[in-house]
């Protein structure tokens, strides 16, 4: 390899840049931004200020901030509702006023008041949840008013009775505790926020009125349509910010012991900012109770910081105006702009060389030499069939398939004339496997792996396998299952194509080339599902070998197949069986004699070979050319060989006409005819084998020889004493 | 509805007939409601309010918002008084305020047309921008006076055009101008268009982008327009006027009025009439001798109801309402 290529292979390799893209997909990727600002916020304020870390300045931030926080939460919650309070500022100083006059006027236990002052709250909060829930007023304007009517209610009471709170001779421990005390070295209040930020944080992402607000803030009338309660949500949501803003008034109320003329004015603007800042969205659906937390302690910081600098007055209102209009700035045009910046840096190809010595080329020689013999198949089902992608048979020699219309149709022997749907499961079938009592085991496309009774009747077996813990896609997902064959004591092996990409943007994983499939297992007695293997190139076909000692699978983009041991002294191991072929393999089927039918979904070109040799070139051209002008595997031209237990070709069938098969992604033997399916065909196509065991079925190489041991590891070994074994077998049976 | 909607009983000639009745009740029962120098105040009362409610006007009927007026309006004039009284000769401070005022509604027209930040967040934004900029960097104290060497704007103040004073005049130049402006310029029917269905208006090629900028810059002037008014009368600007009720009047005026504030409908009529409703209302309560705290809670619930009505005149259309648009 020239130097070059070898920095671009080790450029390309070692640095884990799908990484990037994979990080990106994140809703948690959204908290990144906040996050830096509010290390910046705090590195900044932390040098600039004498004794900002110290415990006392702390605790007196911290303390302030646990009002702060209560109430940046609420309006989190109405922002991800889709919705915005700005009459906080005013319940806010309500509930503070309730509070005072509940303790110091009425006497009540802090419990009482307490509750006097969320009560106020939420009857604010329910008069805006009717206004803009109900009666859907703007959010913005009206709260806007709400904010000075509850504003002047202040000022008219705190007029009326200032002079009489002030007066007042009432000392109430435990309420000057909840204000001024700590607990375990923490305030009170950031405690109750605290607990309060978990509440709202479960409230949010765990239960159902969570998902509903979510849902109401993302797309209202999608949320309409699917049947919530979409007022109602609104509603709530700003029932909720006034229990907030009153749970915060409270505890000012107890810090302070008293209320004055300028309580709670501007905390709109400031909580606003926060909750902004904190990266969540204006137009609601997207937020969460950890960035208003972030946001919170920013502004928090900042604002008691520049008065702790001796900033004059003006100067928080400057900086959270030019705040708010920056963040509000970056997050339009990032949830504007996020998927463009997603579709540009997702896709993230790596260098990867085959060898290519070997040639499919029709008369080239040697062994892969693709021949005519396909185009002599009869049709199936011609045009009524769409994209089987697998087929099989059973015993009574009936013919099933999937189609793209997420059904598996059933044609019935011997012409295969008469069809009926035989089930609908929603999804893309495309593996087959009969199991040992005739149901029919599948892998459907981005569903999972489902059984199919012998009455139809649709079974989901697994849809999701372990979670990996450096992974940072979910890989627990079965993002692309592809094939599937069933062991003798019934567990089921299957493959996970990619975990990177959807089915329907395999070629996009093709330009990518990553390793990402997966051999997976299903076990029917624990109903459970794991990955024996992985870092495969789009892992595709899986076949038991005949001594049902071990698997054969089929690894499309490096075009080789591999024997994956499942017993014997190399058991868990894997080991190449055939490399660099000049194809790329698809599904793998037992044969009559002994050996196994491959499919090939098309053959490799010298120029796309070449591009996976320059992985910068194939990232260029996935950013700057349209979908139609990528080179990408060719698919116009298939095949189906022919390989033994050692791996050697035994023989190949083409279509070069390329009229019958171009793309052949399965074929079925049965009595001594190969059933070929292709996903992108209209067609099922009936190839007679010349020479082939008339008798032999699929079914019976699997369930009939159920005393069939091997002494030996050795495939050849075992794949002779098959073979002798079948000879007899069909004279037993006839 | 029906009937509101037919024409016959537009929200326009409901205010009108409103207004009438609370004059005819106020002359009634109140003393000295129909003096000539209380009719003269009720008007001069409202001129620096109909003055701003003329920019905003055009702005809501271009479907925004501007929030940063009161803003821009105190805190603009306060800079060029502090400006002039620190020796800056008077036609320079007007020309760096001029030039200040004008990015500020360039700004504005920046976030909300090119970085398609909701009209209400940005002009919020700015508005505490603006407030915290001048207060913290360019005055010293809450209230600005008119400096001595000035005494053209005092002049000014005391004009007289027809017994009229002269923020009544400004008044109804400044909304005589903009009916022109919206009525028979490109500009003005542009305005229309952008309310009426900003995306028609962009397909149909208007340059809808600038024209948002020339909005908030044409509210922007006439903000500061109106602080100058206010300082020539009082002989002084106090910034304080940011943080209250004035802006919501403001809104109170064009909403009652009749300006729906999901834009393309009304004109500076609806502007005149609202704030000789307002003016009405105002003078009513305070010859009633009710507490500011007192009028500034009617006076934001009756901005509530008008929304209400409002939300119900003009409903917002959830097919094509953006997401976002709150």
């Amino acid at each position: 390899m020239r130097l070059p290529e070898s920095l671009s292979r080790l450029i390309y390799n070692a640095i884990p840049s799908h990484l990037v893209g994979e990080i990106l997909t994140k809703r948690w990727a959204d908290n990144l931004v906040p996050f830096l600002l509010l290390s910046a916020v705090i590195a900044i304020f932390g040098t600039a200020i004498n004794g900002f870390f110290a415990p006392a300045s702390l605790l007196d931030t911290t303390r302030q901030l646990g009002e702060f926080l209560i109430v940046v939460i609420g309006l989190t919650i109405v922002m991800l509702g889709g919705g915005i309070d700005l009459s906080v500022g005013s319940i806010y100083a309500l509930s503070v006023f309730m509070s005072v006059v509940g303790i110091y006027l009425w006497e009540l236990p802090v419990s009482l008041a307490l509750v006097l002052a969320i009560a106020t709250g939420g009857l604010c909060g329910a008069f805006n949840g009717v206004l803009i829930g109900y009666l859907r007023l703007r959010a913005f304007l009206t709260t806007l008013v709400t904010l000075i009517m509850g504003r002047s209610l202040y000022d008219i009471l705190i007029i009326s009775w200032g002079k009489q709170l002030q007066m007042s001779p009432i000392l109430n421990d435990q309420f000057d505790y909840i204000g001024t005390g700590s607990l375990g070295g923490l305030p009170v209040s950031i405690l109750i926020a605290g607990a309060f930020a978990l509440l709202a944080h479960v409230l949010l992402s765990r239960s159902r009125l969570g998902w509903h607000i979510s849902a109401v803030g993302g797309s209202r009338r999608s949320a309409y349509n699917a049947g919530i309660p979409v007022r109602r949500t609104v509603f709530l949501t700003y029932v909720i910010s006034g229990l907030s803003a009153g749970i915060a008034g409270f505890l000012f109320a107890a810090r302070l012991s008293g209320a004055g003329p300028g309580t709670g004015s501007g905390l709109e603007l400031a909580a606003l900012t926060a909750a902004v800042v904190g990266g969540n969205s204006l137009g609601g659906g997207r937020g969460s109770i950890a960035k208003g937390l972030m946001g919170a302690i920013a502004v928090l910081t900042m604002t008691n910081g520049l008065i702790r600098l001796g900033y004059g007055t003006g100067s928080n209102q400057l900086v959270l105006g030019f705040m708010l209009a920056f963040a509000v700035v970056l997050d339009i045009r990032w949830a504007k702009n996020r998927h463009k910046v997603l579709a540009e840096v997702y896709v993230a190809p790596v260098h990867h060389r085959m060898s290519g010595e070997e040639s499919a080329l029709p008369n080239g020689g040697g062994a892969y030499a693709l021949n005519d013999r396909l185009s002599e198949a009869t049709p199936i089902a011609l045009g009524e069939v769409e994209g089987p992608e697998d087929v099989i048979l059973d015993e009574d020699g009936n013919l099933y398939a999937g189609t793209r219309h997420g059904e598996i149709v059933r044609w019935f022997a011997p012409d295969y004339k008469r069809s009926e749907v035989f089930a609908h499961i929603g999804g893309f079938p495309l593996g087959l496997a009969m199991d040992r009592d005739g149901s029919i085991k599948t892998c459907v496309g981005a569903m999972g792996l489902y059984s199919i009774a012998r009455d139809g009747e649709v079974t989901r077996l697994s849809t999701e396998t372990n979670r990996s813990w450096l992974s940072v896609v979910d890989d627990a997902r079965l993002r692309d299952p592809n094939d599937c064959d069933i062991g003798p004591d019934g567990r089921v092996w299957f493959t996970d194509s990619t975990t990177r990409y959807d089915a329907h943007d395999w070629v996009l994983d093709s330009i990518e080339s990553r390793p990402t499939g997966r051999l997976l297992v299903y076990d029917p007695k624990t109903g459970r599902t794991k990955t024996v293997h992985d870092g495969l190139r789009y892992a595709n076909g899986v076949c038991l070998a005949h001594d049902g000692r071990s698997i054969l699978i089929a690894e499309s983009w490096a075009c080789s197949v591999h024997r994956y041991w499942i017993e014997g002294p190399k058991a868990g191991t894997m080991e190449c069986l055939i490399a660099d072929m000049p194809g790329y393999p698809d599904n793998i089927n037992r044969a009559s004699d002994g050996g196994y039918w491959m499919a090939w979904l098309g053959v490799r070109t010298p120029t796309f070979d070449l591009s996976l040799r320059h992985p910068g070139f194939r990232k260029r051209m996935t950013r700057r050319l349209p979908g139609d002008d990528w080179l990408f595997p060719n698919i116009n031209s298939g095949g189906v060989i022919k390989f033994d237990e050692a791996g050697r070709i035994v023989c190949t069938l083409g279509d070069l006409t390329g009229d019958n098969h171009p793309m052949v992604t399965s074929m079925r033997e049965h009595k001594g005819e190969l059933f070929i399916g292709g996903i992108l065909n209209n067609r099922i196509g009936r190839y007679k084998i010349p020479g082939a065991n008339p008798e032999w079925t699929s079914w019976k190489s699997y369930w009939s020889s159920t005393t069939e041991t091997v002494a030996e590891g050795d495939p050849n070994q075992a794949a002779r004493r098959r073979e002798s074994a079948e000879t007899t077998l069909p004279e037993g049976r006839a | 509805m029906s009937v509101l909607k037919s024409g016959t009983l537009s929200q326009e000639r409901i205010v009108f007939l409103f207004a009438v009745v609370l004059f005819a009740a106020y002359a009634l029962l109140l003393d000295g409601f129909l003096a000539p120098n209380n009719l003269v105040a009720i008007l001069r009362s409202v001129s620096v309010l109909g003055i701003l409610a003329v920019g905003m006007g055009i702005v809501v009927i271009g479907r925004g918002i501007d929030l940063s007026m009161v803003a821009v309006m105190a805190m603009a004039t306060a800079w060029q008084l502090a400006m002039m009284n620190a020796g800056t000769p008077p036609l320079l401070a007007t020309a760096i305020v001029f030039a200040g005022v004008v990015a500020v509604g360039i700004i504005n027209g920046l976030l909300i047309a090119y970085a398609e930040v909701p009209a209400v967040f940005a002009t919020l934004a700015t508005a505490s921008f603006v407030f915290g900029l001048v207060r913290s960097r360019f005055i010293v104290q809450d209230a600005v006076p008119v400096p001595p060497s000035a005494s053209f704007i005092l002049e000014f103040g005391q004009a007289r055009l027809a017994h009229m004073p002269i923020e009544v005049v400004m008044f109804a130049v400044a909304a005589f101008l903009s009916f022109v402006a919206l009525r028979f310029t490109k500009f003005g029917r542009y305005v229309y268009y952008m309310g009426d269905n900003y995306q028609a208006a962009r397909t149909m090629g208007i340059p809808v982008r600038p024209m948002i900028i020339g909005q908030y810059v044409v509210s922007a002037l006439v903000a500061w327009l109106a602080g100058l008014i206010t300082a020539a009368g009082l002989q002084s600007i106090n910034t304080r006027v940011v943080n209250s009720t004035l802006l919501y009047d403001v809104i109170l005026v064009v909403v009652i009025g009749g300006i729906g504030l999901s834009g393309g409908k009304g004109g500076m009529r609806n502007v005149v009439i609202g704030a000789l409703l307002i003016g009405i209302m105002l003078n009513g309560m305070t010859i009633l001798d009710l507490p500011n705290i007192y009028q500034n809670l009617i006076k934001a619930t009756i901005l509530l109801v008008a929304l209400i009505i409002d939300s119900r005149l003009n409903p917002r259309d959830e097919q094509v309402g953006q997401q976002g648009d709150i």
